[in-house]
C-alpha cells in the first residue's frame, strides 16, 4: 500500500474578514505516493501546492477527508502524536528557514535534540550528516556566513537528522542559482536513491522535475487535475491547465503570435511533429524528409529528455512541391504527430 | 560649588539609591514584561497559542495602563502598593509601581522584537516535531536575543527617567536629590552634577547594551 495516501482532501481556510467567503485551498484531492518514489507537485503559485505538503506533515490540518502516512490515519491525531510523527517527516524550504542563532552543528543537532536523541548519539549522527552534505568545515558557523547552497545543504543535513522516511521539499532550489540548484538536486538524488527517501518536492522549475521527480501531479485552483509518470504527464497533457503548465516549461505548438512572427522570417509550410513516445527517431524523420526531395529548416522548438526517454515538438518550415510534401507528411503520421500550420501566404514574396 | 562639596556623600547615596531603585524594577518588570509580551506574541492570531480572546484582553490591559503618565500613574496606583507591599511611600513602594508600569511598557517592546522571529523559522522547528513550549524557549527567544538586548536597555534609560519622580512618594534617588539640593535651595551646580551621574550611569549602560547586543547578534 502507499506510503503516503491521500483520499478527497479537502482544506477550507476561513476568510481573512469577517463576513467574507472560506477560501478552499484544497479541493477533494485523492493521490498516492508509493515508498521511494520522487513525487513532483507542480502548479501555478496559489494552485495549494505548499498547503498540499503542509497537510502530509500536519503543520496544516485537513478539514475533511482522510491522509494515511505508512497506514496511520492522521487526521484527527493529537498534538503529541502530531510531534511524533513529523519526527518521521523531514521538511526542506524555499528559504531555507536554518536557526540563525544556533551553529550549523547545533541546526542540524536540533530534531535529534527533540526526539531525546541521548546525546552520546547526537555527536556521531551530526558529524555523519554534515559529512554527508559536504559541510563537516562549516560545523562551527552561523547560517549567516553560508552561501544559498550551502544553506540548503544544512537543511537537508537538518531534515534528514532523525533519519526519516518522508522528506517534504518545499520550493527547495528556487531560490538557489542555477548551479546550485544542480548541486542541491544531485544531493537529493542521493537522498532518495541511498537513503531510499520517499521525496514530495514542490516545484515550478523544469530542472527539477527532470533531474529528480518520477511521477509528478498537476495543481490548478486547489485540485490536482493530472497525475502520473513525468514522462506520459509531458509528453501528452491531458488536461488543460496541465497543457497551459507543461507549455510554459516546454516548447510546444507555437502559439498564434508566434506563429505570425516564424511566418514574417520563414515561408513555406510549417508544420510541428510532435514527438511522444519516447524513442522516434528524429533522425529517420529528416532522412524521409530529405528521400522525398523537400527542402526543410527547423524554425522552433525543442527535445527534452526524462530520464532517458525522448520527446519535444520540433516546428519546421518545409518547401518544395506541394504534393510530394503531403505525401511525404501523410507517409510521417505513422511515426509522429503532425500539426499543420499551413502555408505562408503567397503575398509575402512580392 | 562648596555647597557640591559638602554634598557629595548624599550624591552618592542618591547614585546608589537610584542605582537600587532602576536595577529592582528592572528585574521585577523584565521578568513581567517578558512575560505579558510572550503572551500577546503566542496568543496573536496566526501564532503559536492562537486565541482572539486571551490576546485581545491582553491586549486591551496594556493599552489602558501603559499611555498613563507615571507620575499619575504612581498616586493612582498608591492603594494597591499599600495592598501589595505594605506601604505606599519609600523606595519599596516606587519599586513597585515602577515595575508595575514598567511592565506594560516593556510587553510592548518584547512583542515586537518576538514578531522580527521568521515564520519559517517557527514552521521549521514545529516540522522537525517540537513542541510549543520548546519552539519558545529554545528558538524564539534565542533568535530575538540581540533586538531584545537593546530592547532592554532602552526600557533601562526609560526607567532611570521614570525613578526621578520618586521624591513625590517620600523615594530617594537622584531625583529626589536634584530637586531637593538642587532646584529648592537656587543651586544649579548641585542639580547639574545630578544630571552628570545619570547621563555617566545611561552611557555606561547604553555602552554595555550595544556591547552584548553586538556579541549575540555577532556582527
Amino acid at each position: 500500500m502507499a506510503l503516503v495516501s491521500l483520499r478527497d482532501v479537502t482544506k477550507t481556510f476561513p476568510p481573512s474578514q469577517r463576513g467574507g467567503t472560506p477560501v478552499t485551498a484544497i479541493d477533494r484531492v485523492s493521490l498516492d505516493i508509493e515508498a521511494g518514489d520522487v513525487y513532483g507537485i507542480i502548479g501555478y503559485s496559489g494552485a495549494g501546492k505548499s498547503t498540499l505538503v503542509r497537510l502530509i506533515n500536519a503543520l496544516e490540518s485537513v478539514s475533511s477527508g482522510s491522509i494515511l502516512v505508512d497506514g496511520v490515519e492522521i487526521n484527527g491525531l493529537r498534538e503529541s502524536e502530531l510531534r511524533r510523527l513529523r519526527l518521521g517527516i523531514g521538511m526542506i524550504f524555499q528559504q531555507f528557514n536554518l536557526f540563525n542563532s544556533k551553529t550549523v552543528w547545533n541546526n542540524v543537532a536540533y530534531p535529534l535534540r527533540v526526539a531525546r536523541t541521548p546525546k552520546h548519539e547526537i555527536g556521531p549522527r551530526v558529524d555523519e550528516l554534515l559529512s554527508f552534505v559536504g559541510l563537516s568545515d562549516k560545523a562551527k558557523n552561523y547560517p549567516e556566513q553560508l552561501s544559498g547552497g550551502q544553506k540548503q545543504r544544512v537543511g537537508i543535513a537538518r531534515a534528514l537528522a532523525t533519519s526519516p522516511r518522508i522528506l517534504l521539499a518545499d520550493e527547495s532550489t528556487s531560490a538557489l542559482d542555477p548551479e546550485t540548484t544542480q548541486e542541491v538536486l544531485a544531493l537529493l538524488k542521493r537522498v532518495n536513491e541511498e537513503f531510499g527517501v520517499t521525496i514530495i518536492v514542490i516545484t515550478h522549475e523544469m530542472d527539477v522535475i527532470q533531474t529528480l521527480a518520477t511521477k509528478v501531479a498537476v495543481m490548478d485552483a486547489g485540485r490536482v487535475v493530472e497525475h502520473g509518470d513525468v514522462f506520459d504527464v509531458f509528453s501528452r497533457p491531458r488536461e488543460l491547465s496541465s497543457q497551459r503548465f507543461v507549455s510554459t516549461v516546454v516548447r510546444g505548438v507555437p502559439s498564434p503570435s508566434e506563429l505570425a512572427v516564424l511566418r514574417e522570417r520563414h515561408h513555406g509550410r510549417i508544420v510541428t511533429l510532435s514527438f511522444r513516445d519516447g524513442n522516434t527517431s528524429q533522425g529517420d524523420v529528416f532522412l524521409r524528409l530529405a528521400q522525398a526531395g523537400i527542402e526543410f529548416e527547423l524554425v522552433y522548438g525543442g527535445i527534452n529528455d526524462i530520464r532517458g526517454q525522448v520527446f519535444g515538438h520540433l516546428t519546421l518550415a518545409l518547401r518544395g512541391d506541394p504534393p510530394a510534401i503531403d505525401a511525404a507528411l501523410s507517409d510521417l503520421t505513422t511515426t509522429v504527430e503532425i500539426t499543420d500550420l499551413g502555408v505562408t501566404s503567397s503575398g509575402s514574396g512580392a | 560649588m562648596d555647597d557640591l562639596i559638602q554634598l557629595l556623600p548624599k550624591l552618592g547615596q542618591a547614585t546608589v539609591e537610584t542605582l537600587y531603585i532602576v536595577a529592582l524594577s528592572l528585574l521585577f518588570g523584565g521578568l513581567g514584561g517578558l512575560l505579558v509580551g510572550l503572551g500577546l506574541y503566542t496568543t496573536r492570531p496566526g501564532n503559536l497559542y492562537s486565541s482572539r480572546v486571551v490576546y485581545g484582553i491582553l491586549n486591551v490591559i496594556v493599552n489602558v495602563f501603559r499611555p498613563i503618565p507615571f507620575i499619575i500613574f504612581l498616586a493612582a496606583a498608591q492603594p494597591l502598593a499599600r495592598l501589595v507591599v505594605g506601604t505606599g511611600i519609600g523606595n519599596t513602594a516606587i519599586i513597585f509601581t515602577l515595575s508595575l508600569a514598567a511592565t506594560f511598557g516593556i510587553s510592548r517592546i518584547v512583542e515586537q522584537n518576538l514578531l522580527t522571529v521568521q515564520p519559517g523559522v517557527i514552521e521549521a522547528a514545529r516540522s522537525v516535531g517540537a513542541s510549543r513550549s520548546r519552539i519558545i524557549l529554545t528558538l524564539v527567544i534565542p533568535e530575538a536575543l540581540g533586538p531584545l538586548v537593546l530592547g532592554y536597555t532602552f526600557v533601562f534609560v526609560a526607567i532611570v527617567d521614570m525613578s526621578a519622580v520618586a521624591g513625590y512618594v517620600g523615594g530617594g534617588g537622584l531625583g529626589t536629590f536634584a530637586i531637593q539640593y538642587g532646584y529648592r535651595q537656587f543651586n544649579p551646580a548641585v542639580t547639574w552634577a545630578a544630571v552628570l551621574v545619570i547621563i555617566l550611569i545611561v552611557q555606561a549602560v547604553q555602552f554595555l547594551g550595544n556591547w552584548l547586543a553586538r556579541k549575540t547578534l555577532r556582527r
